[in-house]
């Protein structure tokens, strides 16, 4: 699936992806392929990206994340590459 | 004659260098609205993204829920956000809003002015230091946003205007700013703030899919998240509409200034030709007229 992390300071990350951890408000989850739609609140914490056994983590101030038809917009206030 | 020639030669040698710096000015100016630009390119897709997202939330929601940032009070208190730049020499740019918010202040919000319930936060030096010599309470904690412009920056204003307004400090707050249309025009707006104003209306056809969507943890509370997030955005965008119509109106007024300073010479120089030919006719017949005495004595 396609992910992309959006900041008002521009785009952090876009690629594929086979898994998306997210620090949601009530707590840690996953998406994978092709989930059903989805908007959730995401509170500041860190985000897992996978790609067939590589991992990469961003930490993340608070936002959203939209999950649709494969594709997961990540939208937050900050973003840095941890 | 000679005083005349050395009078013009000293004015052509000050209007070149000031054409040079405004010239300088220029250059600088374009530099800077390109990344002004670029700035309010890369902040695009997020506020797009944002927007389309609350269009999604207010299809599934339709009015069900209560926003308290929409809530319409009498409105009492205003506050004003006068957003001006740092510096001058930008022709109208900053005279513009500041006379905009006079007039606001003498006719829309008369009595909230005569009360003393119009309240003004500037936002750059300029807005600042004229309203300093107004008699308007001033909020001045956020003057100096725009040395090192940040969203982080942006979101401390936000958020202290959304505190306000939610304690009822405010019940109405007004963004006065110049918003960027291209290099050569700004367009000076007025925009209500909060209140949010037709919450959804206006952002319809953004991508209103029918989509069911899972709400994580629910719509109230996903508002409840979302409209502040809006409008820090919003906030954050008038800040970098400002900024970017800053660098052009600069840009724009410092080639008019080197046009001008152009102009100047040219009509100095031709001064400065006419003088010196004088000058040499002069010499010239004192010459010829004094060998003329010599040679008949």
């Amino acid at each position: 699936m396609q992910v992309e992390i959006l900041t008002p300071a521009g785009q952090v990350f876009q690629g594929e992806a086979d898994l998306v951890q997210l620090p949601g408000v009530d707590g840690l989850f996953e998406v994978l392929n092709n989930h059903a739609p989805m908007i959730a609140a995401l509170a500041a914490g860190r985000i897992k990206l996978a790609k067939s056994g590589v991992e990469s983590f961003y930490a993340v101030q608070a936002g959203f994340v939209e999950v649709l038809k494969n594709k997961v917009a990540i939208l937050v206030e900050g973003a840095k590459a941890a | 004659m000679s005083g005349k020639l050395k009078e013009v030669r000293t004015r052509i040698s000050s209007v070149t260098s000031t054409q040079q710096i405004t010239k300088a000015m220029k250059v600088v100016s374009a530099a800077k609205l390109r990344k002004a630009q670029d700035a309010i390119l890369r902040m695009r897709p997020y506020a797009v993204k944002m927007t389309s997202i609350l269009a999604n939330l207010a299809e599934a929601t339709k009015g069900e829920v209560n926003i308290p940032q929409a809530e319409a009070r009498p409105v009492r208190k205003v506050l004003i956000v006068a957003i001006t730049s740092d510096r001058g020499l930008c022709g109208g740019f900053n005279a513009n809003v500041i006379k905009q918010v006079r007039l606001l202040a003498r006719t829309e919000y008369a009595d909230q002015s005569i009360r003393g319930d119009l309240h003004i936060m500037p936002i750059g030096k300029k807005s600042a230091d004229a309203f300093k010599r107004n008699d308007f309470p001033l909020i001045l904690d956020f003057a100096g946003m725009f040395s090192g412009l940040s969203f982080e920056k942006s979101k401390e204003a936000a958020d202290y205007l959304k505190t306000a307004f939610a304690d009822g400090r405010y019940d109405r707050v007004v963004v006065v700013y110049n918003s960027f249309k291209n290099a050569a025009t700004q367009i000076l707006s007025v925009e209500q703030f909060l209140p949010i104003s037709k919450f959804d209306d206006d952002k319809k056809g953004a991508s209103t899919t029918q989509t069911e969507f899972i709400f994580e943890p629910d719509r109230e509370t996903m508002v409840a998240e979302l409209v502040p997030r809006i409008l820090n955005t919003q906030f954050f965008r008038y800040l970098l509409d400002s900024n970017a119509a800053e660098h052009g109106a600069r840009m724009t007024a410092m080639d008019k200034a080197t046009d001008n300073a152009g102009e100047l010479l040219k009509e100095l120089k031709i001064s400065y030709n006419r003088a010196r030919q004088a000058a040499i006719t002069t010499e010239l017949t004192e010459i010829v007229s004094g060998a003329a005495a010599l040679s008949e004595g």
